[in-house]
């Protein structure tokens, strides 16, 4: 659309008394096309792009930032339903982006496909006729003694690659097709996009989990077995690449100020063939075949063993998540099998225990054990708070595995045991009715998505011929020359030959580029 | 070197406030000045011509200009040397920290400003008539270089791991850069649309300033020379590098990031004005003014999405 051509505004003048509701429909209809592919809707249709783009940065976007949107809930309870209604917290999916999207899209198809219809033609024609009146060209010029004829004109400007036609004894000559051309790709590489970003939303998937180091927690590339995870309406769950990942280590340096310096992850891949090791970072994901895996980020999950009044002991970690840069980390680790009578087999519901921790990679010297005082574990201290008590677990209500139900501590049901406390690896604590906690030591996690896009690939080409369409319908020009040669005279060889130039887009060098022809067109000669 | 390279950047800041200075002594005294003008006026409404402002190679000297051309060329001496004090500055900067000397938000700025200074005596080379220009690039040189050093300075340190990838020279290479050009052709873009108000008779504060200021036409055709050249880069750095190296390390090429929401929201703005333009229909005013509202859309997302939101660009060390 980069072209200097207008394109009528308005439909014509609607006929004074149409003849029947079908050609009055018509009419509308052709009207409403018309209006539809001008210029003037489809600058308007970009800004309202632009302009419907804004809320998406100002709002909290769910696909983007789940736990913003939440927040925004919490603060905003009365105005958060109609930001919802409105589709505030998923802009770039809402019908109405959609709508003005697709109106473009529309628009954009009804401009290109008679432009397209035009440069096709116009590639295959010759250029026009010589002008009558050359001296009313912008550019204009008489070379009074000219040896050559018109062959020798036309053979010049060829080698110069321009577009000649010969007609007795003048030649047109164009150039600069190239302008539309890429114009056009430009154009038409941005459907091109679209479709591509639709089919990676329908043939796409992606699932993100934690998972923590060890052979224990491996897991095998399967809906169930992600935190969360979404799939193209297209894909069927079975078809899913078949592998499986074990993270064997997790390597993170940091400044002297806590920045991070690097990440680095080992795992071991199963299911492709034979087992193998890879290692990957951020910047560097993890190419297996049909997915990629992706570092977002890490922690620590504390590992607790709990010793339970009858002596039955469990051992678990839970990946705890950092809340600062320092890895200050939270999160709580559940016993709801603790103290079943080893007599009876019954199983207390009241006597479930739990813990509430904040786990401090660098923990300062002295209380408050707040706050970590540096990422790396130079100093580890897990502060736990005991509870015991229903944990709520049975119930069936999916509740958050990183912090006990607060309704139930609300409600009484689970109950705080003793002061919190600090433990440092190797300690152990013993509570009030002689269970011990111990806290072993921790183990490293990462979080992972794992993501399928087929359409990522197309729309990296499709922006490439964009990128190439456009510079060659920025720069691009489109200009032509006219030659004629006068009548010879009898008594000289030489004829007088003049010459016209015409640039038929904006182009400021067209003077020096025709005065070079003409001299290029004379030597030759 | 860290010492050096922060000096440097004092150094800039004085030397386009040097440049500065100078512009707007020439700006009242020069030949085409206030003074100088009082002059003309008597001379024309002696029934020469009338005067047509015209980017003239050299203008007339009489004795009394002596002064003022001698201020202009150390105009133009400052601009040369604040500029290259502004470079070496990042040069320094990348040496010291031993990696490419834009990671965080205060290096990003002092780069896309060097990529602008940097333009500005290239056109300044290839159109010296456009040198009355300088006061307002050295001003918002100052301004920037300014909220640079006092707003957003971060000491030297290593690169996040995030940043830590050769994409970091495609991307954000690509994006400083015609960042800065944009920044450059919007001084014309502003000034073509006082000079158009002044040429149409209007007389307020900053329409005022028109007839100093270069034609239209000029303005209209540097700006948008400007911005086609800047236009391409700009798509490759934020369309193209930017979603690739974000599906190496977010997973995904395009998210909908704050920064990726305002890139875009730049990219479209900046291709309407590129459609407008070619658009006989439409005025060039009104073309201008979408050009205008693009570097906007580009300062918010230089500071407006750095400073008030949060989201996965979020390295500006604030």
């Amino acid at each position: 659309m980069t072209t200097t051509q207008a394109r009528p505004e308005t439909p014509p003048a609607p006929p004074p008394r149409p003849p029947g509701w079908g050609a009055w429909l018509a009419g509308v209809a052709r009207g409403a096309w018309r209006q539809l592919t001008s210029m003037r809707t489809a600058l308007v249709l970009l800004f309202l792009l632009a302009v419907a783009a804004i809320p998406g940065s100002l709002l909290p976007q769910r696909n983007v930032e789940l736990e913003k949107v939440q927040n925004f809930y919490r603060e905003h309870p009365s105005l958060a339903p109609w930001v919802e209604r409105i589709d505030g917290f998923d802009v770039f999916g809402s019908p109405w982006f959609a709508a003005i999207y697709l109106l473009l899209f529309t628009s954009l198809i009804g401009c290109l496909v008679p432009r397209l219809r035009e440069h096709w033609r116009a590639l295959r024609s010759v250029p026009p006729k010589v002008p009558a009146r050359l001296d009313r060209l912008p550019q204009h010029t008489r070379v009074a003694d000219y040896d050559g004829d018109v062959a020798a004109v036309a053979a010049a400007l060829r080698k110069q690659r321009w577009r000649v036609a010969v007609r007795d004894d003048t030649v047109s000559a164009e150039k600069g097709y190239l302008k539309e051309t890429g114009n056009l790709v430009f154009h038409f590489a941005f459907l091109a996009v679209l479709v591509a970003v639709a089919l990676g939303s329908w043939y796409g998937w992606h699932g993100n989990r934690i998972l923590v180091a060890g052979p224990d927690s491996a897991f095998c590339n399967s809906l169930q077995q992600y935190d969360e995870s979404k799939l193209g309406p297209r894909v069927d769950e079975g078809g899913l690449p078949p592998f499986c990942l074990r993270l064997d280590d997790f390597q993170a340096t940091f400044q002297d100020n806590g920045q991070p310096k690097s990440f680095r992850a080992t795992v071991t891949v199963e299911g492709e063939g034979p087992a193998r090791s890879e290692s990957f970072s951020v910047n560097e994901p993890l190419r297996l075949d049909g997915a990629s895996v992706y570092l977002l980020g890490h922690g620590y999950a504390p590992i607790v063993r709990y010793t339970d009044r009858f002596g039955r002991t469990q051992t678990k970690d839970a990946p705890f998540l950092s809340t600062d840069e320092m890895q200050t980390s939270t999160g709580a680790i559940s016993f709801p099998d603790a103290n079943v009578d080893p007599a009876t087999g019954v199983r207390d519901p009241s006597l479930q225990v739990g813990f509430d921790g904040i786990y401090l990679p660098t923990a300062p010297t002295e209380p408050p054990f707040l706050r970590s005082r540096f990422p790396a574990e130079d100093n580890p201290g897990l502060l736990l708070t005991a509870y015991r008590g229903n944990l709520g677990l049975d119930a069936g209500i999916p509740s958050s595995v990183y912090q006990l139900d607060q309704g139930q501590i609300d409600s009484g049901r689970l109950s705080v045991v003793g002061e919190p406390k600090l433990l440092r690896p190797g300690e152990k604590w013993t509570l009030d009715d002689g269970s011990t906690v111990e806290f072993l030591g921790t183990k490293k996690y990462v979080t992972l998505s794992v993501r399928h896009d087929p359409g990522q690939g197309i729309a990296l080409v499709a922006s490439v011929f964009a990128l190439g369409g456009l510079m060659l319908s920025l720069f691009g020009k489109r200009r032509r020359v006219f030659f004629r040669l006068a009548s010879p005279t009898p008594t000289s060889r030489s004829r007088l030959l003049e010459v016209g130039g015409l640039p038929r887009t904006d182009y400021p060098g067209f003077a020096e580029e025709f005065t070079s022809t003409v001299a290029a067109v004379r030597e030759k000669a | 070197m860290a010492a050096l390279s922060d000096q440097l950047l004092v150094v800039a800041m004085l030397g386009y406030l040097v440049a500065m200075i100078c512009s707007a002594a020439v700006y009242a005294f020069g030949s085409k000045g206030v003074v100088a003008r009082v002059a003309e006026r008597e001379l024309v409404g002696a029934g020469g011509p009338p005067v047509v402002e015209s980017v003239s190679p050299e203008p007339v000297v009489a004795a009394r200009d002596g002064r003022a051309v001698w201020i202009g060329r150390a105009a133009t001496v400052a601009t040369v040397l604040a500029t290259v004090a502004q470079v070496a500055c990042l040069v320094a900067r990348g040496i010291a920290a031993d990696r490419l000397p834009w990671g965080n938000m205060y290096e990003y700025t002092i780069a896309s400003t060097s990529v602008a200074a940097v333009a500005w005596l290239v056109v300044l080379a290839r159109r010296p008539g456009l040198r009355h220009l300088n006061l307002y690039v050295s001003l918002t040189m100052v301004v920037l270089l300014g909220v640079a050093g006092l707003l957003l300075y971060v000491p030297i340190g290593p690169l996040v791991p995030a940043l830590n990838s050769y994409w970091l020279a495609i991307h954000v290479s690509a994006i400083a850069i015609s960042s800065g050009i944009f920044l450059v052709g919007f001084v014309p873009a502003a000034l073509f649309l006082i000079r158009d108000g002044y040429d149409r008779g209007k007389v307020g504060f900053p329409f005022s300033l028109g007839q100093r200021l270069p034609a239209a036409a000029v303005l209209e055709r540097l700006s948008f020379r400007l911005h086609a050249f800047a236009f391409p880069i700009w798509t490759f750095g934020a369309l193209i590098a930017g979603p690739i190296w974000a599906e190496a390390a977010w997973g995904r090429y395009w998210g909908w990031d704050p920064k990726e929401v305002w890139a875009f929201i730049s990219w479209i703005v900046y291709a309407g004005y590129l459609h407008a333009r070619a658009t006989p229909s439409v005025r060039k005013t009104t073309a201008t003014w979408i050009a205008v509202l693009g570097f906007l859309t580009m300062l918010m997302n230089l500071f407006g999405v750095n400073l008030f939101f949060s989201g996965l660009h979020s390295y500006g060390g604030l």
